[in-house]
């Protein structure tokens, strides 16, 4: 086991080392650069140079590749050239808006779509089976962003039950001390700052679970299915267990290993940022953030979120594939 | 004693729009206390249908049922579905065919061997525990202690067979099931779980179902046999007549297609010919016709009633083989 998991991690050095180059040619070969973001569509050739020059933008693309790698290896990913701080605090200010967003978004996910995908295979073509598998296909069609802009017409214009944009509410304070407020709020003692801080969360949250809860629903409801008819939920029954005991250890847990899989690809994907939930709800996580440097061509902060996303992915499918022999033995690694 | 009633069971899978199938079609037979009855006939006769129906784990929609079960005193089919799991697993329990798709792949053997010790007789951790290692050393698998801590995947097959075997006969049950026990697994294992089955029902006391297309094992084991074919009883006798002479030309033919050692090695196989699907419906006759040897004109018409000789030896059959010795 622990030397597949090192394996697994060597393996991410020629992983991060080709993506580096892919992405760094890739994206100072787009059009435009960040001088025209600085100084505007209508500045003179002479202050582009300027700009360039100063920030080694002129140089052959190997020579700033070089120096790129150069500082990469003391995990140093330059200044962002928006902001001037450096990108790594600009990424650890932001992931852990995301990663409360993520949390939320999967428990609601999971939270929802297990039960109601076992309720749709128990009730096979009844009314709730029918109402689940129409609901996941609204589910996975719905555009997130009109989704989210739904929710928050209603739900925070109209009703004002939910806080229409925002972490937390800047009157209330808050300390700060993991840059998880939902956290902080509890390691503080600051209930309110927790509460206000979760309010904000409920919102985004929905519109991120959309479409994984959809899939989670599909997949639980088809692998249910599947493991009902096997011969050792026959055996089980044939033994005379409670209901409760037959489902909880013989149908669940078989059927939810495809579902884990799942599961872990969507939490990668949630923890790359939901860009289009956070510039909705202007929830400050490294989604709309990185829409911003794209926008900006600001280089050091896309290479840098970049990668960073790429091997948060990288290490939670590792998880995944860990936990994964964890349930399963027939497939525990040596 | 009669332990185990079963009177005009009938099972019929509905589906809406589509004829209905009518798999078991009337089946009645008794099973003694501590008796070993055979059930007997090829694939889609209805044998597992019939052993699904008594132990109550037939889907409950799209099936219709019918008749009777009745287990010690209880009609079995009458009872609610949560009464009927104090039944299974404690009193009826049941062996099944495939020992590596009928043992859950994810959870230790020792689990699935406690949780029916836990269930229905009420045993805690420890005490669950070692009566389960108890278990497994009765029914001959080495090293108990280690196994029970191992996964399905990590057993042989036989081994497999018998830690089924150690979850049916862990509560002691009075009437036991075996569907098709060896046939996934090798001649030489077979015999041994055979074997073991024999003398857990002697031990024991347990009434036994057999139910198999091997003739061989019901030579080896059974009191009585029933042979069915297309959902009914067709003949039902104790063991020794039954091989000696039978009385409907399907048993018949059964026993003439089991390949002989002394045969002289240039003398073919003589089959049944042509395959269960070339059945009459049985309202329009016997079903084995279209199959039969001995063919006669009232055979279609009206369904064969089942007929009794003098020593209790059932057919159904209005042209039986004759046996000069009789």
């Amino acid at each position: 086991m622990l030397r597949f998991i090192v394996r697994r991690l060597l393996q991410l050095v020629p992983t991060m080392f080709g993506l580096s180059l892919l992405l760094f040619v890739w994206l100072h070969r787009l059009p435009g650069g960040p001088e025209t973001s600085i100084l505007g569509e209508r500045a003179t050739e002479e202050r582009r140079a300027q700009i360039r020059e100063s920030l080694g933008l002129d140089q052959p693309l190997y020579v700033q590749y070089g120096r790129f790698m150069r500082k990469l290896i003391q995990f140093d990913f330059g200044d962002s050239i928006q902001t001037g701080r450096s990108v790594t605090t600009e990424f650890l200010q932001r992931f852990p808006a995301t990663v409360e967003l993520t949390v939320v978004g999967l428990t609601i996910a999971i939270g929802l779509g297990i039960p109601l995908g076992y309720l749709a295979a128990r009730r096979r073509g009844g009314f709730l089976d029918s109402a689940a598998v129409g609901g996941s296909l609204i589910g996975i069609c719905i555009p997130i962003f009109f989704l989210a802009y739904l929710l928050k017409l209603v739900f925070a214009v109209q009703l004002h039950w939910f806080p229409s944009s925002g972490r937390q509410d800047e009157l209330l304070d808050a300390t700060r001390v993991t840059g998880f407020f939902v956290l902080d709020g509890i390691l503080t003692q600051e209930w309110d700052a927790s509460w206000d801080a979760l309010m904000h969360l409920i919102l985004p949250g929905i519109a991120l679970a959309s479409v994984p809860l959809a899939i989670i629903v599909r997949i639980t409801r088809a692998s249910v299915l599947e493991v009902l008819s096997e011969d050792y939920v026959r055996t089980a029954e044939a033994k005379g267990l409670t209901e409760q005991t037959v489902r909880s250890r013989h149908v669940l847990r078989n059927a939810l290993l495809p579902v884990a899989t799942t599961v872990g690809l969507a939490v990668g994907g949630l923890l790359s940022g939901a860009v289009l939930t956070e510039t909705v709800f202007a929830f400050g996580g490294i989604g709309s953030f990185l829409k911003d440097a794209i926008e900006f061509r600001d280089y050091p902060v896309l290479m840098g979120f970049i990668m960073m996303i790429a091997l948060v992915y990288v290490l939670v499918n590792l998880a995944v594939d860990v936990s994964y022999s964890l349930i399963d033995p027939r497939v525990r690694v040596r | 004693m009669t332990l185990l009633d079963v009177q005009d069971l009938s099972v019929a899978f509905v589906r809406r729009g589509e004829a209905a199938v009518r798999a078991v079609d009337g089946v009645s037979f008794t099973v003694d206390a501590g008796q070993v009855v055979g059930l007997v006939g090829e694939s889609g006769c209805g044998k597992s249908v019939t052993s699904l129906a008594i132990m109550g784990l037939l889907p409950r929609r799209g099936v219709e049922l019918g008749g009777k079960a009745v287990f010690d005193g209880t009609d079995l089919f009458g009872l609610a579905p949560r009464d009927m799991r104090d039944v299974r697993g404690k009193d009826v329990a049941m062996i099944f065919q495939d020992p590596l798709s009928s043992l859950n792949p994810v959870i230790p053997i020792g689990l699935q061997v406690t949780e029916v010790l836990k269930r229905h007789r009420g045993m805690k951790g420890d005490a669950a525990g070692r009566e389960a290692a108890d278990l497994l050393d009765r029914v001959g698998i080495p090293d108990p202690k280690r196994r029970l801590k191992e996964y399905p995947h990590q057993l042989s097959g036989g081994m497999r067979q018998r830690a089924l075997i150690a979850m049916a006969v862990a509560c002691r049950p009075r009437l036991l099931i075996a569907d098709e026990p060896t046939t996934a697994l090798d001649v030489t294992i077979q015999a041994q779980i055979l074997e073991l089955l024999k003398d857990l029902v002697h031990e024991f006391g347990t009434a036994l179902i057999m139910i198999t297309h091997d003739l061989g094992v019901v030579a080896g084991m059974c009191d009585t046999v029933n042979v069915l074919y297309s959902g009914r009883i067709i003949e039902t006798a104790a063991r020794r007549p039954l091989f000696a002479a039978p009385l409907h030309p399907y048993t018949h033919g059964l026993l003439g297609s089991i390949p002989r050692l002394d045969a002289l090695e240039s003398e073919p196989l003589t089959p049944i010919r042509g395959s269960v699907r070339d059945a009459l419906p049985w309202a329009s006759g016997c079903a084995f016709q279209p199959r039969c040897d001995r063919p006669v004109e009232a055979c279609v018409g009206a369904p064969p009633e089942l007929d009794a000789t003098f020593t209790g030896h059932e057919y159904r059959c209005v042209n039986p083989v004759r046996h000069s010795n009789d």
